[in-house]
């Protein structure tokens, strides 16, 4: 009998504890299909968050080193510069990237850090209990945004992702989302190629994923696939926001 | 050799191939140098980065992989890369950090002080941990201190702070180096993340969501400074065999306290000098000892009074302390420091 579905070899044998719906376990599952598939599990080491993710340790079998809130992308920087010839990556949240840890990562990216990230934007803080986010959209209800976001009083989600393809350093930028099967492959197909551009030594890569997150949205998992579509799409459009092609700072 | 170059030259001559750092004066020279040097070494790595929170988090990047590396900066740039600090000790990661420190609190000035000595010596930063840290007090101990810093950072898997100020940053002297360490010569570790390649995978983690293994995290830390304080305390003791009274001081101040010992015995006063070479950890067991013999300690500080506490913990109350500091960046000529050491001795009648 032909064995047609089975745990990536990158992942560990433990279950994971996110909530049910999340969208850490399914890019996770991503993750660790993409490093087998590019037969990265040698030689790629692995930087989470604080957050949700800050366990991703526990799932992933595969070299990882804790980073602080926000400074990913500049320990992420320290390993690659002794060590070009593997493979780096950060997991950050969007409060991780896009709040605290917005210059590091925008510094990276105009250095044309040869790393990649992979930027988790569910519009809230997860593990701290739901509050406002850089990304929370316009009118959506958090612990510290009650009625909702509103500009006058909170500000505008910020568009990170925007701003990082406008670095020149950076290579490859694109949005993707894990709000239905085709969206999930597309995500797929996006890390793989953000890895493509770092074994190219292109410049800097991060794949933007929108993801759920049924708990602090108070949602069903098909509530908030909807949402993701119809709601958060309208702040954050998907697509490739960058791409150099084999060109270095191409601008 | 200017201070801030020696550090800068020692370090790569141990083998520090990267270097990351943010420009705050009075120790500009570390980075500029490093950024010439590096750039024709091999392998070298020199990042100026966007921040001291950034450049310290490269350290911890580049310590991950196992490498030796260096960051610099001076007192407000230090409580910048506390954090990080904090996360260097709590992950048991090798580093050395410079504090060429300068007049505080807030941006101060760009003068020379030593008003860092608690940050420096509490830790620092969030959470129950040491660093060591060494108060050099002349260029040639820079360098010195400079190889041993990175050794016993490997040995230990602990940051080390090497604290000077900005007089010593700025100071030009003559300098021999120890001899160079082939790279081929550096301690193997065998837990760096390379790659999990024929090996199990590795975690570098300073989250313990579990209160018992935090316990143990925070014991097994304690077992080693335990062990760095049994083994590695250093301290310089001038004059002190025949001394009716024993300065303590560190660094700059210590050298300046040196002139003022030197011109108080001409007049026959009886004083020795106690000098810290590693602040922490603090030589507390040889001060206790000394004031079997002597009981009047005198501190001197280029600050409001920080070391003077350790030196109390020392004596516990076995020996008058009296403490006389200038903070602010003032630098005391050691003439005016000898007439306030003179002046207690005549007052505590040790004539």
């Amino acid at each position: 009998m032909k064995k047609v579905f089975t745990r990536p070899r990158s992942l560990k044998q433990t279950p994971f504890h996110y909530c049910p719906g999340c969208g850490h376990s399914l890019l996770h599952r991503l993750i660790g299909e993409v490093i087998d598939e590019m037969d990265l599990r040698e030689k790629i080491i692995g930087v989470p968050p604080a957050g949700c993710a800050v366990l991703a340790y526990n799932y992933f079998d595969i070299d990882m080193g804790e980073a602080a809130h926000g400074r990913a992308a500049a320990l992420a920087t320290g390993l690659k510069r002794v060590l070009p010839d593997r493979v780096i990556f950060t997991y950050q949240g969007d409060g991780d990237i896009a709040a605290i840890g917005t210059a590091e990562t925008i510094h990276a990216a105009a250095r044309g850090e040869k790393i990649t990230t992979i930027f988790v934007n569910n519009a809230v803080y997860g593990m701290t209990g739901g509050q406002m986010a850089p990304t929370t959209v316009l009118g959506q209800n958090t612990t510290t945004s009650p009625g909702g976001r509103r500009e006058e009083r909170d500000g505008y989600p910020i568009r990170l992702s925007e701003m990082l393809a406008l670095a020149q350093g950076s290579a490859y930028i694109e949005r993707t989302a894990l709000s239905s099967p085709s969206n999930v492959l597309k995500t797929k197909k996006a890390i793989t190629k953000a890895f493509q551009i770092q074994l190219d030594g292109v410049g800097f890569s991060l794949v933007e994923v929108l993801s759920p997150c049924p708990t602090n949205w108070r949602m069903s998992p098909v509530e908030s696939w909807k949402w993701i579509d119809e709601v958060m799409t309208a702040s954050f459009p998907l697509g490739v926001l960058k791409d150099v092609g084999d060109k270095r700072n191409a601008d | 050799m200017r201070g801030n170059h020696t550090v800068a030259e020692a370090a790569i001559r141990a083998g520090c191939r990267y270097y990351f750092g943010y420009p705050i004066t009075p120790q500009n020279e570390t980075p500029e140098y490093m950024a010439e040097r590096l750039s024709k070494v091999e392998g070298g790595v020199f990042i100026q980065a966007e921040s001291e929170i950034a450049a310290i988090n490269m350290v911890i990047g580049a310590s991950m992989a196992g490498a030796r590396v260096m960051t610099s900066s001076s007192s407000p740039g230090i409580s910048l890369k506390q954090e990080g600090i904090s996360f260097l000790s709590a992950l048991e990661l090798p580093a050395v950090i410079v504090n060429m420190s300068r007049g505080s609190p807030g941006l101060g000035n760009i003068a020379p002080a030593q008003s860092d000595y608690f940050q420096a010596t509490r830790g620092g930063g969030h959470g129950d941990y040491r660093n060591i840290v060494f108060g050099p007090s002349s260029g040639q101990e820079l360098a010195n201190l400079t190889f041993e810093g990175f050794d016993l950072a490997d040995k230990y898997r602990i940051p080390v702070m090497l604290l000077g100020d900005g007089m010593l940053g700025q100071m030009m002297e003559p300098v021999e180096f120890p001899p160079e360490v082939p790279l081929k010569k550096l301690p193997h570790k065998d837990w760096v993340l390379s790659g999990a390649k024929g090996r199990p995978s590795r975690i570098l983690r300073s989250l313990f969501l579990d209160p018992t293994e935090e316990e143990e995290h925070n014991w097994k830390l304690m077992r080693k400074y335990e062990k760095i304080a049994g083994e590695e305390t250093r301290w310089e003791s001038f004059q002190c065999d025949d001394a009716k009274m024993i300065v303590v001081a560190f660094g700059i101040g210590a050298r300046i306290a040196k002139g003022a010992i030197k011109r108080v015995r001409e007049e026959g006063l009886r004083v020795g000098l106690i000098r810290p070479i590693s602040l922490w950890p603090f030589p507390s067991k040889s001060i206790k000892e000394l004031s079997k013999k002597v009981k009047h300690f005198f501190v001197f500080e280029l600050n409001m009074g920080q070391m003077v506490e350790d030196v109390k913990l020392a004596l516990e109350g076995s020996a008058e302390v009296h403490f006389y500091g200038r903070p602010g960046g003032i630098i005391l000529p050691p003439m005016e420091l000898a007439r306030v050491i003179s002046s207690q001795y005549f007052q505590r009648k040790l004539r």
